[in-house]
């Protein structure tokens, strides 16, 4: 009988979580319901709720957890860094969409904020998820310059502004993940297929005109489990916190390998 | 205690940090053939070089004349003369190969109409030693930074380099006054490391996170400046604190200096154009510490906007929503999320915030460690490197300039690699310390990690930050700065009161905040000391009670060491007012206007 369901401990339950209500006097609360999963501990994981007074924290939802870990729960775990939406660090699921806890507004949406770690990725620990194989498929698509000829030695290669403005998107990418693991070709077969963001990052290199690699680029992405693993669900699109297109870029790679553009 | 296993790797070189200067160490080091392994508390695209807007500064005369030596200038005038003008020369006659070298990476710069690298105008920068504007800082967009450091990482892709993600370096390995390698933790395993290399080369940034409201990330919290003091080594010009003209109101993001270098303007509550008054010629674009300054006296005198009349107005509206959205696509981006501002409608909330460190660990140009040593004020610590922001050079001096930080990155970078390729030899042999080089470091993470004093590492750290705002600020005089030197020292005492909740070892980031935290508090101590300790006024230190410059007192650098009891003691190395020799000449003192 094929196994569906999740292994009974890697489930969670929401009656096992801890409730921890806000402070007397609070005067705008607003609930946050967080993943929490301990490794050392045999426990299943569980979901806790923190009360917050919105008034006593800034505007983020990164806001919010700092402001839990500070001052409710020191071992909540989650990565941050920038706190303004550049370094990728913060990307977790929040009321079920791929964000960075860094640059969504609690305000965005009334009612509880359920925060669970990015989907379909081993759990090391609370919001962090594993992303070695995500970061081994980005460097599968061997992301830097490839030439033949050597550049000028001592100025610039040139490139006109409409050639840059082709690579100044896709180049913006910040491997936050958000695309890619909200994907679910990638849920089912992220062993074998890279997903949006390397495909970004092989389409970064292909439309650079100083790049001379793009037949070798596009060769690699021919097989059965690449680009055509992209069923247009367009997930990515709408995770993406920069608001770039990796479907596009998929497209445009479909297109190239179908030899109807140059 | 607890025994701990130490794991053990051996390797040529050792880079702590994965930002633009680490990362460019680790790709030269990769290049030439030294096994290296870089390790790094976060992955190293999140380093906070990603966070770098305006762009890197290079005499390239893409866009009109330009000479490597009026950035020499420029350099040495931006420092208030504490720069150390051999290595302001090396880094500004490095500058245009360094840049072109990126491009050659694949770093996308944007173009000119002929298709070369587009450079804007930055604070400080001119030509013909003050005379006109320069258009000299390579920019790609509003994210150089992001653009750098994503190619670096590539191209240590491409070099195979090694690295040690989310391992977090506690402390240096030192035994007989050289450097062995450091101790790390693996933060996914809990585990303990120990790496052994012939060099270590500390590039982890600086240490915004001592101050409330700083542009720079959680993560900016001096670890290897903590790991020197904690060494008994010393750090440098610890009281030059730049802090950013314009950082969001309430938020304290970034907002580029090159908003004003493609014409944005700052305005008071009269809606008048300021910095005409303070800086007659730059005007907007005079440097940040004179900017910061000038802001900061209309806030003093009631010119402030808002409802607290507590911050200023940044103007964008003017330049029209096809430059603004060409040239400064991230911030629209960042003031709409943080400011809920639309720029090319409305201005932008904005306020003086703690943006960078011109202090460090003493290096020379190779990026060699320096302490003293017998009389010695120049004397190589053996085996310890630093580049980058922990470093200093000292290029900067008394206050840098935009755009230079990721020029000192990539040129030092590479520099130290260089270094190291010249005196090692892969493969030869690395002292392997004996246990008792680590005994202390154990202990000291085994007593954090069990801490059960009465205060979390969040009340601690937000004593300190408020301390260092209000009491280390862009105006300081020494009734204030001796309170807050109190107030700090009792701060640090009270970091044996600490509490740590988490006893687990898998990504324990309420130990690692703690950890983090000690590296903090020290270099706090040292920073308001150094600034309590230098009686004059310059670059991004402006004593109230001494509005002056004192050359005959004080062109020197401060040299400042803590002990484990928060005391601090200094010593000072000359300014090296000469140049490399032959191809400038050295730019004597002389009164500093914009």
């Amino acid at each position: 009988m094929v196994q569906f369901r999740l292994p009974e401990n890697s489930r969670y339950s929401s009656r096992a979580g801890h409730h921890y209500p806000a402070l007397p006097g609070a005067t705008r609360v607003r609930r946050f319901k967080i993943y929490r999963w301990n490794p050392d501990s045999s426990d299943p994981p569980r979901v806790d709720t923190f009360d917050v007074d919105l008034d006593r924290c800034g505007p983020m939802v990164l806001d919010a957890l700092i402001k839990i870990k500070n001052e409710v729960d020191p071992t909540l775990a989650f990565r941050r860094s920038c706190r303004e939406g550049i370094c990728g660090s913060c990307a977790m699921n929040i009321d079920g969409l791929n964000r960075l806890a860094c640059t969504r507004p609690v305000a965005e949406r009334d009612g509880d904020v359920r925060i669970f770690p990015l989907p379909h990725l081993a759990v090391i620990k609370d919001l962090v998820p594993d992303l070695t194989h995500f970061y081994e498929q980005y460097a599968a698509v061997r992301p830097w310059l490839q030439t033949r000829e050597p550049a000028p030695p001592d100025r610039e290669r040139l490139q006109a502004p409409a050639e840059q403005e082709r690579v100044d998107r896709p180049s913006a990418c910040i491997l936050c993940a958000c695309c890619s693991t909200g994907c679910p070709s990638y849920w089912w077969n992220s062993d074998r297929y890279l997903g949006p963001a390397a495909f970004l990052a092989a389409y970064r290199w292909i439309v650079d005109t100083r790049d001379q690699a793009g037949r070798e680029r596009l060769g690699q992405l021919q097989d059965a489990f690449q680009l055509y693993r992209c069923h247009t669900i367009l997930n990515c699109v709408e995770a993406c916190p920069k608001d770039l297109n990796p479907a596009r870029a998929i497209a445009e790679l479909r297109r190239r390998l179908a030899g109807l553009s140059d | 205690m607890k025994a701990y296993e130490l794991i053990d790797h051996e390797c040529d070189v050792i880079v702590v940090g994965a930002g633009g200067a680490g990362l460019r160490a680790t790709m030269g080091l990769a290049e030439a053939g030294l096994e290296t392994a870089c390790i790094t508390k976060v992955f190293p695209t999140r380093s906070h070089t990603v966070a770098a807007q305006g762009g890197i500064s290079a005499a390239l005369s893409n866009m009109g004349e330009d000479d490597w030596r009026f950035h020499f200038y420029d350099t040495i005038k931006g420092s208030d003369w504490l720069g150390d003008q051999d290595a302001i020369e090396f880094m500004c006659r490095e500058a245009a190969a360094a840049v072109i070298e990126l491009e050659h990476f694949g770093l996308p710069f944007s173009r000119t109409e002929d298709g070369r690298i587009y450079q804007r105008p930055f604070g400080g920068m001119t030509t013909h030693y003050g005379k006109g504007i320069a258009q000299r800082t390579c920019a790609a967009a509003d994210r150089t930074g992001h653009a750098m450091l994503h190619t670096l990482y590539q191209q240590c892709l491409k070099h195979n380099a090694k690295f040690f993600i989310e391992y977090f370096a506690m402390d240096l390995i030192m035994e007989q006054g050289e450097c062995r390698g450091v101790l790390a933790l693996d933060m996914a395993t809990g585990t303990l490391h120990r790496f052994i290399g012939q060099a270590t080369i500390l590039a982890t940034g600086g240490y915004g996170r001592t101050y409330f409201s700083c542009t720079s990330a959680h993560t900016c919290t001096g670890d290897g400046g903590g790991m020197a003091l904690r060494a008994g080594l010393p750090l440098q010009d610890m009281e030059f604190v730049q802090f950013h003209p314009t950082g969001i109101y309430g938020a304290g993001c970034l907002i580029t200096e090159g908003a004003r270098g493609e014409g944005g303007i700052l305005r008071n509550s009269n809606g008048e154009r300021f910095m005409e008054r303070y800086a007659p010629n730059a005007k907007d674009l005079a440097s940040r510490d004179v900017v910061s300054r000038a802001m900061t006296i209309e806030i003093r005198e009631g010119r402030g906007v808002g409802a607290d009349r507590d911050h200023l107005l940044l103007h964008l509206e003017h330049l029209g929503p096809d430059v603004i959205h060409k040239r400064l696509p991230g911030i629209v981006e960042t003031a709409m999320i943080f400011a809920g501002v639309d720029v090319t409608r409305a201005p932008i909330p904005v306020l003086p915030t703690v943006h960078y460190n011109m202090g460090g660990i003493p290096c020379n140009l190779h990026g060699e460690a320096l302490t003293v040593r017998d009389g010695d004020p120049e004397a190589v610590v053996p085996g310890l490197m630093a580049v980058g922001e922990a470093a200093c050079v000292s290029v900067h001096g008394a206050n840098r300039l935009g755009s230079n930080s990721l020029l000192d990155l990539v040129v030092f970078g590479r520099a130290a690699a260089t270094r190291c390729a010249t005196l090692l030899r892969p493969g030869s042999s690395r002292t392997k310390p004996a246990a008792a080089a680590t005994a202390a470091a154990v202990e000291r993470f085994d007593r954090v990690r069990y801490a059960s004093g009465s205060r979390p590492t969040a009340a601690i750290r937000d004593e300190m930050q408020r301390a260092m705002q209000k009491d280390a600020s862009v105006f300081r005089n020494g009734t204030i700065l001796a309170n807050g030197c109190k107030r700090l020292r009792q701060t640090f005492a009270g970091f044996a009161d600490l509490r740590t909740s988490d006893r687990s070892l898998i990504f324990n980031t309420d130990l690692v905040e703690a950890l983090e935290l000690d590296n903090l508090l020290r270099q706090a101590l040292v920073t308001i000391h150094s600034a309590m300790n230098r009686t004059e006024s310059r670059g991004a230190h402006a004593r109230e009670d001494y509005p002056e410059r004192d050359d005959v007192a004080w062109l020197k650098h401060t040299l400042a060491w803590v002990d484990d009891q928060g005391g601090v003691r200094f010593d000072y190395r000359p300014v090296h007012l000469q140049t490399l020799g032959g191809d400038v000449e050295s730019i004597p003192p002389r009164a500093r206007t914009y």
